[in-house]
């Protein structure tokens, strides 16, 4: 592990002043001097352990103050900055109240440890965990190399693999909080060195593979995610999220999926239906929203959108089952809301 | 030799607990009771080493700290199969900080293909090629990565059926005697015969070859079960690591291993380096699990050991995560193929098996002797097959083979019985000739409430119950060289002395156990000073042999030195030593129950500062089925377990386990319980999470850490069940064995059982996964 110098930024600006490139950045081109920011640790150094960057300079953005608040409010509803950690979310009693599927989604996240130590702005920042991607012996596409192992037909171990939109990439982005989140149309604030604010919806905010091979979210390199902002729900909204795993203590998602839906008795007015771990990137299934629109909640009615969130399906060689999987838990999702 | 009778307890309590006359050394000790009767062995005894444990002042061999030691790392091929055309060092030579680098050259071995390089063929991703040591851990890796090795790439193979074609890649074009490290216990694998990289068969075992006529048995058969059974590659991902720290001095090599066989470990590294047994000494104080991976002093020892040479300094050699699973061994898969041949009324008239399976570059893959000798059956042939691959390098895993054989056997013997329509349980209890298998099987249901069972797949919902249950056999193993030694000190102190090494399993705690039983002491007035080859050699903790083959002799020394004790105070007291026995930490005497004298106070009549008896292990009373130290009986062992299927995701879960064990005469309650538990938790391990996967078009293993490679957690762990029933077989001072690998044999079979019962389908290959229950209720397209 080389050496690098690390920096305490004390405001946003101070830490766009001193970062130059984003890990993906680096991922992708390694420089030898790359100034990368650090919240939680979690992912970042999981690649500096495993010598796929050699940043000279890790600039801590975990104590700039301002960052770490949960707010709520019935009318503009949900604030909570970047720097906030996972377990923290998971205590607070206004998500649990208002967003049941984001607080199931953060309850099912890694492990308790990992919570306490994991921020939201990283989380949702972080890079997929594809065992390929993450190997420093398996030059990918996303690394700048000149083949998917993954994709493979008879030697991709892609069990775990993408099943929809996986055309260069087949990697599953790997924040399962970001499927609870983007089905609650959430949206990221980014700063820029300018000062510059903007605020972009969750859909948005993931780029697909074949946009561009090296990133997974438009963040650059002197931007900085300050807060994620989720709008009020209204009376009639109810959400549900499951996560499907082989091994309930910690485990990456098989397919996990939220659903939010505002409800007019037990009829759907209007359905928010994201998929994680289906696609590099967390999946809003159009096709699922459009079957459970004006429909009433039932059986039949929620295997249908299951059927049709699958009908885009594509499985690799070995992950088959994940079809049978999604329709299983999409419609138990739908089925939770009433 | 001078012997003596006496009456021995045999059988099981509370169903056939009898008497029988042995005859036996005349200096050994006289019977014990059953466990009834003792004060302390049989009982619920703390590990007397756990709270150094829980507390973290316990040092295990990656703790050490020495002096001037320097931090090493291994360099590893990168490459499935290659020749190495150059290594360039000097970049990571120039590296400030680095001492010492130590490259592998070739010595041209047996097992090596023509190559007139410098340095040896390179036969899997992982290899061993050299090593660094450093001021740190850290310029030791950063300089690993400043090596430039320059390979020639060769074909590979890796996938176990690609192997087996004619035209795959060849992993070595000679013969190769290469045993998987630590082995399956008395078995040797041939690697001369065969063709390709198919290697054997190895057709028999100690407890012989062939029996019977297959043709025959068959064409008597009224039913046939015919079905081929897959296993996984494990690795053992013991919490510690393997390695060693070195410090090779003037006068003497010191070894801190973290290793199951420190007596094994110090003739191999004596052995490499031509130094007499007396100038090596091994030493492990407290063992991260090994899983039957750590008998030898592998690759790393020796590399520790030149490096320190090279630097004169002390050397410490950790593998880290990726190593462990890439090359430090794992337990090989397996295709079974299984026909069984039965009448009508359940009788089993032939057993045919044939297994194919890879210990990567090494040989071992067999699936034990679970089909020879679980069921007598007149007619049995068995064809085991070593197919060597590009891949890390098998070692022993708890009951080596036979937990992949009692996965294909007692799912067959399931089938059978449901071609019978008998229940599993009954049809057990028709072909098992256990005695205590039957009341494991008696006293088990009655705890499980089997009776409860369904018929496969008939559960209503989405979410389906499953009853299952798998049996399974170990030999008693003992190993004649285990020898100890017990010394009472003049101020009352009581040591024992032996090489053996506590594995984590409780060694230390039952030795101290028979020693106070046979002094009348308390446990904690015992000091256990084991794990060091200063000591009298005992045995490796493997075959489950440990228990059997220590606690007999320690028994012996420790009431040679109450002899020699006793007769200081019966001179004092003017009486016959025979009259005086020791009860509650004080001298007294059968005659006179005026006479008593402390423990401590009559070790002051001793005229030197200590009684030593060393005892080594004696044969059998009644000896062995083979003299190499096979005993009579068997450990036998049926689980029961209940899970739940969810047929829309896949999702598996095990609720319970029931484990009825037996393993003679028990000594510790808790500790065995423990043991019991943990080798469950591998079964279910095994049944449902653990899986080596290796991309076959680079030869990398692509889940090499403890994110991917998946064990269960605390939510996986079912209610677990023990249920151990006492067994008296007169065998020995102690009649007492181990639980080691009894307890992770039958478990997966239990699983794939249980989950047939639930979904009426049946999967004949591990790991079971939401991927494969999905497939096998025909739900992927």
């Amino acid at each position: 592990m080389n050496k690098f110098s690390w920096y305490e930024a004390t405001s946003i600006e101070d830490a766009l002043q001193q970062v130059n490139k984003t890990v993906s950045e680096e991922l992708y081109q390694s420089t030898n001097n790359a100034a990368v920011f650090k919240s939680g640790g979690i992912d970042v150094f999981d690649w500096v352990k495993e010598g796929l960057i050699n940043p000279q300079k890790i600039i801590n953005i975990r104590n700039i103050p301002g960052l770490d608040v949960i707010s709520y409010d019935a009318k503009d509803g949900l604030r909570i900055g970047s720097n906030v950690t996972l377990a923290e979310m998971a205590s607070n009693s206004d998500i649990k109240n208002h967003y049941l599927a984001l607080h199931q989604a953060i309850n099912h996240a890694a492990t308790p440890q990992l919570r306490n130590m994991s921020t939201l702005g990283g989380n949702i920042a972080q890079r997929n965990r594809c065992w390929y991607f993450r190997s420093a012996d398996h030059q990918c596409f996303r690394k700048s190399g000149d083949r998917c192992f993954a994709r493979h037909s008879e030697t991709g171990e892609n069990e775990n693999h993408a099943i929809i939109d996986n055309g260069s990439c087949v990697s599953l982005h790997a924040s399962s909080i970001s499927t609870a989140l983007m089905a609650f149309n959430a949206s990221v604030v980014i700063v820029n060195s300018k000062g510059e604010k903007k605020k972009v919806l969750m859909d948005d905010f993931f780029v697909s593979a074949g946009q561009d091979i090296a990133m997974e979210t438009i963040l650059q390199a002197k931007e900085i995610i300050t807060e994620i902002v989720l709008p009020a729900p209204s009376k009639n909204t109810k959400s549900y999220y499951i996560k499907q795993v082989a091994r309930e203590s910690y485990d990456w998602s098989l397919g996990d999926v939220a659903v939010v839906i505002e409800t007019s008795g037990d009829t759907c007015k209007s359905a928010s239906i994201v998929l994680g771990a289906a696609a590099p990137v967390p999946y809003r299934s159009v096709q699922a929203q459009q079957a459970m629109e004006k429909k009433s909640i039932n059986n039949t009615n929620a295997m249908a959108a299951a059927e049709a969130a699958m009908s885009v399906a594509r499985p690799l060689s070995k992950n088959g089952y994940k079809v049978p999987l999604f329709k299983s838990i999409i419609s138990e999702a739908i089925l939770k809301i009433t | 030799m001078d012997t003596r009778k006496e009456k021995f307890p045999y059988g099981i309590p509370g169903h056939n607990l009898s008497e029988i006359e042995r005859e036996i050394p005349i200096e050994e000790p006289p019977v014990w009771p059953i466990n009834d009767k003792l004060k302390i062995i049989g009982k619920r005894v703390n590990r007397i080493d756990a709270v150094d444990k829980v507390t973290g002042k316990a040092k295990y061999t990656s703790d050490m700290k020495l002096p001037g030691m320097l931090y090493a790392k291994m360099l590893r091929s990168k490459v499935p199969h290659a020749a190495i055309k150059s290594i360039d060092i000097s970049e990571a030579k120039s590296l400030a900080g680095v001492h010492a680098i130590y490259l592998i050259e070739n010595t041209q071995k047996e097992g090596e293909e023509k190559n007139n390089g410098k340095f040896p063929m390179v036969k899997y991703v992982g290899q061993p090629l050299g090593g660094v040591a450093a001021d740190s851990l850290e310029i030791a890796k950063d300089a690993i990565s400043l090596i430039k090795v320059n390979y020639e790439e060769k074909p590979f193979v890796i996938d176990l059926e690609a192997a087996m074609e004619m035209d795959a890649p060849i992993v070595f074009d000679v013969p190769i005697t290469r045993q998987a490290d630590g082995g399956d216990v008395g078995e040797v694998h041939d690697g001369s015969k065969g063709q390709g990289n198919v290697r054997g068969p190895s057709t028999s075992s100690f407890f012989g070859g062939p029996r019977g006529d297959l043709e025959q048995g068959f064409n008597e058969a009224d039913i046939i079960v015919e079905k081929t059974y897959r296993t996984q590659v494990q690795t053992h991902m013991p919490l510690e690591t393997h390695g060693v720290v070195v410090d090779w001095r003037p006068d003497m090599m010191m070894v801190y291993a973290s290793t199951q066989n420190t007596n094994a470990v110090r003739n191999e590294m004596a052995s490499i380096f031509g130094l007499p047994k007396s100038k090596v000494r091994v030493v492990c104080d407290f063992m991260g699990g090994g899983f039957g991976a750590k008998h030898s002093a592998g690759s790393f020892g020796p590399m520790a050991a030149n490096l320190s040479k090279k630097t004169g300094r002390p050397v410490w050699l950790m593998m880290d995560r990726q190593e462990e699973h890439i090359a430090e061994g794992n337990r090989p898969n397996s295709i079974q193929y299984l026909k069984i041949g039965a009448k009508k009324n359940g009788t089993l008239t032939a057993i045919q098996q044939r297994s194919h399976g890879t210990a990567g570059v090494g040989l071992g893959a067999g699936v034990g002797r679970i089909a020879q000798v679980l069921y007598p059956c007149p007619n049995f042939a068995t064809e085991q097959y070593d197919v060597l691959t590009n891949a890390g390098p098998g070692a022993a895993w708890r009951a080596p083979g036979n937990v992949q054989g009692a996965f294909g056997l007692e799912q067959a013997i399931d089938e059978m019985a449901e071609k019978l329509n008998m229940d599993p349980l009954k049809y057990r209890d028709l072909i098992d000739k256990s005695e205590v298998r039957k009341i494991e099987r008696q006293r088990g249901a009655k705890l499980f409430n089997w009776s409860r069972r369904q018929p496969a797949g008939s559960g209503k919902g989405l979410v389906k119950k499953g009853l299952g249950v798998g049996q399974s056999t170990w030999p008693r193993f003992v190993t004649l060289d285990s020898s100890v030694e017990v010394k009472i000190h003049n101020d009352g102190g009581v040591e024992i002395r032996s090489s053996v090494q506590d594995i984590g399993t409780g060694t230390k705690t039952i030795l101290a156990q028979v020693v106070a039983e046979e002094l009348g002491l308390q446990v904690n007035d015992i000091t256990v000073n084991i794990g060091d080859t200063f000591f009298p050699v005992g045995p490796g903790s493997g075959g489950s042999v440990v228990t059997g083959s220590i606690t007999p002799p320690t028994r012996n020394a420790a009431f040679e030195a109450k002899t020699a004790l006793l007769k200081l105070v019966a001179k004092k007291w003017e009486t016959d030593s025979s009259e005086l026995f020791i009860e509650n930490g004080q001298v007294g005497s059968k005659k006179d129950a005026n006479l008593k004298m402390p423990f401590k106070e009559a070790t002051k009549l001793m005229r030197t500062s200590q009684i030593s008896k060393i005892a080594s292990r004696s044969d059998d009373y009644g000896g062995f089925q083979q003299p190499w130290g096979l005993a009579y009986g068997d450990l036998g062992s049926v689980q029961f377990a209940e899970v739940s299927v969810n047929t829309d995701t896949g999702f598996v879960k095990v609720d319970k386990i029931v484990a009825a064990h037996s393993c003679g005469r028990p000594l510790n309650i808790g500790q065995l319980e423990s043991q019991i538990n943990g080798g469950v938790i591998q079964g279910i391990s095994y049944a449902l999470y653990e899986n080596r996967i290796m991309d076959t078009g680079t030869g990398h293993m692509m889940n090499a850490n403890v994110d991917q490679y998946k064990v269960p957690y605390s939510m996986e762990i079912p209610e677990i069940e023990t249920l151990i029933v006492e067994e008296y077989s007169a065998l020995s001072s102690t009649d007492a064995y181990g639980i080691g690998e009894p307890a992770n044999i039958a478990t997966a079979a239990a699983v794939a059982n249980a989950v047939y019962n639930a979904i009426g389908v049946r999967l004949h290959e591990i790991p079971i996964t939401p991927s494969s229950i999905l497939k096998a209720l025909n739900k992927v397209s």
